[in-house]
């Protein structure tokens, strides 16, 4: 029956009607979803529906990393095994340290009348092996809002700032990387307080500081921390490495060109921070007045 | 009647369902720029052969599925797909009859289409984009579309989909 009535060479009815209008909803939805972000509720619906499929897809990989943890050899386990003792132990060490070192921090801010820093609570996430956009770089994480994952969450890896949270789905949440060419934010030079701006520039390696100026004090090596002053970024976690300085005479600005610390293009485990805003910025502005 | 209309339906689905998956198929940085337009290709192909059962609602649905799954704007796939597929099933019975080759270049100048829409969009909200991304898809396509066409017509036929 169904052939029947498909192949029929008679016009389809209300083909056109059904094209135009549903060309209208397309234009509407695009208006609404980019001036408004009116559909999140709909995107997040559409995207818990879309999990099992995020799952199978991202199976194979995780398929083919169990069977290498499987075939690893006794041999390669004892070496890998005592590399991670030595570690622990180098990192206990360092902790020892950091641990004095924060009860002291925390002296002396008391003894300066100022508020003490929070620890920012951390959870590992894993990135889905599922390709988001093409045209930007973005990664899908498997936490979601049912973890207490919210839009503009930091995320970070081992090594520095990997990027936020930009919509948070129920099991899922898709989050932007710091190279994207749409994302850019605030740093200080660790070595002297310096703050500006590290903009991403769509590659993975590179990032751009575009608004120093020619004889800012800057040099290639250079340690970029968050500065925690945008808002969404707690202080303090380490972003990039200045990797060059090229400063134009006729320029206003110089071109420095900084190397994220994280591997971005690498990354399979991140950690999400909830940050609890030990002082709400504004207020801070006020108290130092 | 119901077990002979959802033995009909599923090929098709399954068909969509695997192509949305290629879709957000991890691949290698280099490599990305050369995915063919999976879902687009097939849709293509059943609006081609079955233009009354699956024509352009279903492209906009999956088109709205697919805006979820890749984070893009919401409509910027649908529209695409939904015009696309309309020209399919507008030129679907000169398309039956084309050979292979003339089919192929048919398609070519969908996948073409496809990618303009895609493209135009991502202009109108300010998204940038280097050209490769605009080639790349269309020429793997065009490429893969002869494969893609003799899997698809075994499964609609050797399948009850067809009968």
């Amino acid at each position: 029956m169904a052939r029947g009535t498909d192949s029929s060479p008679a016009r389809i009815p209300a083909l056109g009607v059904r094209v135009l209008s549903l060309i209208f909803l397309s234009i509407l939805l695009m208006n609404l979803d980019h001036r408004y972000h009116h559909l999140d509720a709909v995107r997040k619906t559409i995207s818990a529906a879309m999990y099992p499929v995020r799952l199978v897809v991202d199976s194979p990989v995780r398929l083919w990393e169990w069977m290498g943890d499987a075939s690893t050899s006794r041999n390669e386990l004892q070496l890998e095994n005592s590399r991670l003792k030595a570690e622990r132990l180098l990192t206990n060490a360092r902790l020892q340290r950091l641990t004095a070192l924060e009860a002291e921090n925390a002296r002396l801010r008391a003894l300066l009348d100022a508020r003490e820093r929070v620890r920012d609570e951390i959870r590992v996430a894993e990135i889905l092996s599922v390709d988001a956009n093409p045209y930007e770089h973005n990664v899908v994480i498997g936490v979601g809002s049912r973890d207490g994952v919210y839009d503009g969450q930091a995320i970070v890896d081992a090594n520095g700032v990997v990027g936020q949270v930009i919509e948070t789905g129920l099991m899922t949440a898709q989050a932007i990387l710091i190279s994207d060419n749409d994302h850019a934010l605030p740093v200080i030079v660790n070595r002297n307080g310096l703050r500006t701006i590290a903009r991403g520039t769509g590659e993975f390696n590179r990032l751009d500081l575009p608004f120093l100026a020619n004889n800012a004090d800057i040099q290639p090596g250079d340690l970029l921390v968050t500065s925690g002053l945008g808002g969404a970024f707690p202080a303090g976690y380490p972003v990039a490495v200045v990797s060059s300085v090229n400063r134009i005479p006729q320029e206003a600005f110089a071109d420095v060109s900084a190397t994220p610390s994280a591997t971005l293009d690498q990354v399979r485990e991140v950690m999400l921070i909830w940050s609890k805003p030990a002082v709400d910025p504004v207020e801070e502005i006020e108290g130092d007045d | 009647m119901t077990r002979d209309r959802s033995s009909r339906v599923l090929p098709v689905l399954v068909t969509i369902l695997v192509s949305l998956m290629l879709m957000i198929l991890p691949l290698p940085e280099s490599a990305e720029p050369f995915r063919p337009d999976w879902l687009a290709l097939t849709l293509i192909f059943w609006a081609m052969q079955l233009p009354r059962t699956w024509g352009v609602v279903t492209a906009w649905l999956t088109g709205i599925v697919l805006d979820v799954a890749q984070g893009t704007l919401l409509g910027q796939h649908a529209l695409a797909l939904c015009i696309v597929v309309f020209l399919t099933v507008r030129l679907h019975l000169l398309m039956r009859v084309f050979p292979l080759m003339q089919l192929t270049a048919t398609v070519f100048a969908l996948l073409a289409v496809y990618q303009f829409l895609l493209f135009w969009v991502n202009g109108v909200a300010g998204v940038s984009t280097e050209l490769i991304y605009y080639w790349g898809p269309v020429l793997t396509g065009t490429v893969i579309w002869p494969f893609m066409y003799m899997f698809l017509s075994g499964v609609r036929y050797r399948s009850p989909a067809g009968s």
